[in-house]
């Protein structure tokens, strides 16, 4: 039974082109999606994300719970601030990536859309006397401005010194007569805010208010097309692409957002036990050079031609202009300046492993 | 939409008859949009020999990986080389740049035997 986020019929008189989504009917793109990525990057882009999950945690066992539950230490947040983190295992596997908030009144979880159920049971099978879990997700919509211009137009709508905020704080605020959160995070390396409305019935007035002040700036609507060519050139991992069940933070790359010596969480014997051992592979990120587009599942070699791992994200990167992928490759393998090779129906596209990020980030990081 | 003096597949190419037993092939309007935003396309060998029913090229968008089917047999003698570094044009204008190989047939009567203007667009509207 597929649902509608509020912003649905927008969409569809915007001319969005609708897929289903994690048993969401979502714009996938509107224009075209090498227009949308680039408009985000030179100008600015409005996304629908109302199809995610908020998870808003209270009592005075709340924080102790999440400490539990997630992988980052959570008790270094103050209220306004953000991190990003893992839900884990017993044997380390991610069961979901996601941003922890701390508010005026409790922790606020944002959680994939695809994992929204899976995430609700498991942390009510986990959650202790003195915390309470509840599940606003069907009331709350989420629609993200990104790009140079995002504060800019966003200044336009809301009287809230948007200058307070660097990547990864939040604040109540007020769009027109809605409250809402604004949030200094985004999943495409550019900045720009996640504006979380917490009447959802709000979501058409804002995105049209976001709409018309962005008309100057040149904003526009982006669909999942793009928002996936955006995160995969900031190098951001895709849950259920890059990372599973099946991965481990620490192979993934996200060892910075697991903090052992905050005391014990689900997974962290697993995780310790590992880095102990060293790990047998590595997400890492490569540039095709020449042509060959990599997608999930196509097989990685090495220069010998030894199979030694495969690709969970590639795309043609329409702000790089080249073609760039993700995967697992084995340990000894994974070193940046590396050759590989990229089977690409059956052809081999050379490639090479990347040092860091594909490209710098234009986030507002605090100084 | 759908020029008439071409010729059509069920798999959404369009052939245009030329001089000297040539057929010139590209994909429909129907399918650029379907496919979205053309971001490569691998061409074929010139000179390569094709079956009726090959797959002698593929079309790629950021999402999907569209193969391209010859309903003539012969051999490839032109290849549109400018889709290397331009493959927007399979979008931009389907029917004219965005020609993907010219084929010499080794069966002319193979294209007689494709779908007219009116039969290809009951087809998509079906």
């Amino acid at each position: 039974m597929s649902k509608r986020t509020p912003l649905y019929d927008i969409h569809v008189a915007a001319g969005a082109r609708i897929i289903d989504f994690a048993g969401w009917q979502m714009p996938v793109q509107y224009t075209g999606v090498l227009e949308e990525h680039r408009g985000v990057r030179s100008r600015a882009g409005l996304f629908d994300l109302s199809h995610m999950g908020e998870l808003f945690f209270s009592g005075p066992k709340a924080l102790a719970a999440l400490q539990q539950l997630t992988t980052n230490d959570v008790s270094l947040l103050t209220v306004g601030q953000a991190q990003y983190s893992l839900l884990c295992r017993d044997d380390g596997g991610i069961v979901d990536d996601v941003i922890i908030y701390r508010l005026n009144e409790g922790y606020m979880m944002v959680v994939n859309a695809a994992n929204i159920d899976k995430d609700v049971a498991w942390i009510s099978a986990r959650l202790p006397a003195g915390a309470t879990m509840e599940d606003r997700s069907d009331n709350t919509a989420l629609i993200a401005i990104q790009g140079p211009s995002a504060a800019a137009i966003m200044q336009k709508c809301t009287e809230y010194p948007l200058d307070n905020l660097y990547a990864f704080e939040a604040a109540q605020a007020k769009i027109g007569d809605a409250e809402v959160l604004l949030s200094r995070t985004g999943y495409t390396g550019e900045d720009g805010f996640e504006v979380y409305i917490y009447d959802n019935t709000y979501a058409s007035v804002i995105w049209e208010s976001l709409m018309k002040a962005g008309e100057p700036e040149g904003l526009l609507p982006v669909g999942l097309g793009a928002r996936d060519t955006l995160r995969l050139e900031a190098r951001l991992t895709l849950y259920g692409n890059d990372i599973d069940e099946t991965t481990s933070p620490l192979e993934a790359g996200l060892g910075f957002f697991i903090r052992f010596d905050k005391g014990d969480f689900i997974g962290r014997a697993a995780l310790a036990a590992q880095k102990a051992e060293g790990l047998k592979r590595r997400l890492v990120a490569f540039n095709v050079a020449g042509r060959g587009i990599p997608r999930h599942g196509y097989a990685l070699y090495s220069p010998s031609g030894a199979q030694i791992g495969q690709v969970t994200s590639g795309s043609y990167a329409p702000s790089l202009e080249r073609d760039i992928g993700m995967g697992y490759v084995l340990t000894k393998f994974a070193t940046p300046g590396s050759l590989i090779a990229v089977d690409v129906r059956g052809k081999a596209r050379p490639a090479e492993i990347v040092k860091g990020r594909f490209m710098p980030a234009n986030t507002r990081r605090r100084p | 939409m759908f020029p008439a003096e071409l010729k059509y597949t069920k798999d959404h190419e369009w052939l245009k008859a030329e001089a000297g037993n040539r057929v010139r092939v590209g994909i429909t309007s129907f399918a650029q949009q379907e496919l979205g935003d053309v971001v490569f396309v691998e061409l074929p060998e010139q000179g390569a020999a094709v079956k009726s029913g090959d797959s002698f090229a593929v079309v790629e968008s950021v999402k999907a990986v569209s193969d391209i089917y010859t309903p003539v047999g012969g051999s490839i003698v032109e290849v549109n080389q400018t889709l290397a570094d331009q493959p927007e044009l399979i979008n931009e204008d389907p029917y004219g740049q965005g020609w993907i190989a010219i084929i010499e047939m080794s069966n002319p009567a193979e294209l007689a035997e494709q779908m007219n203007a009116d039969d290809y667009k009951k087809l998509i509207d079906g």
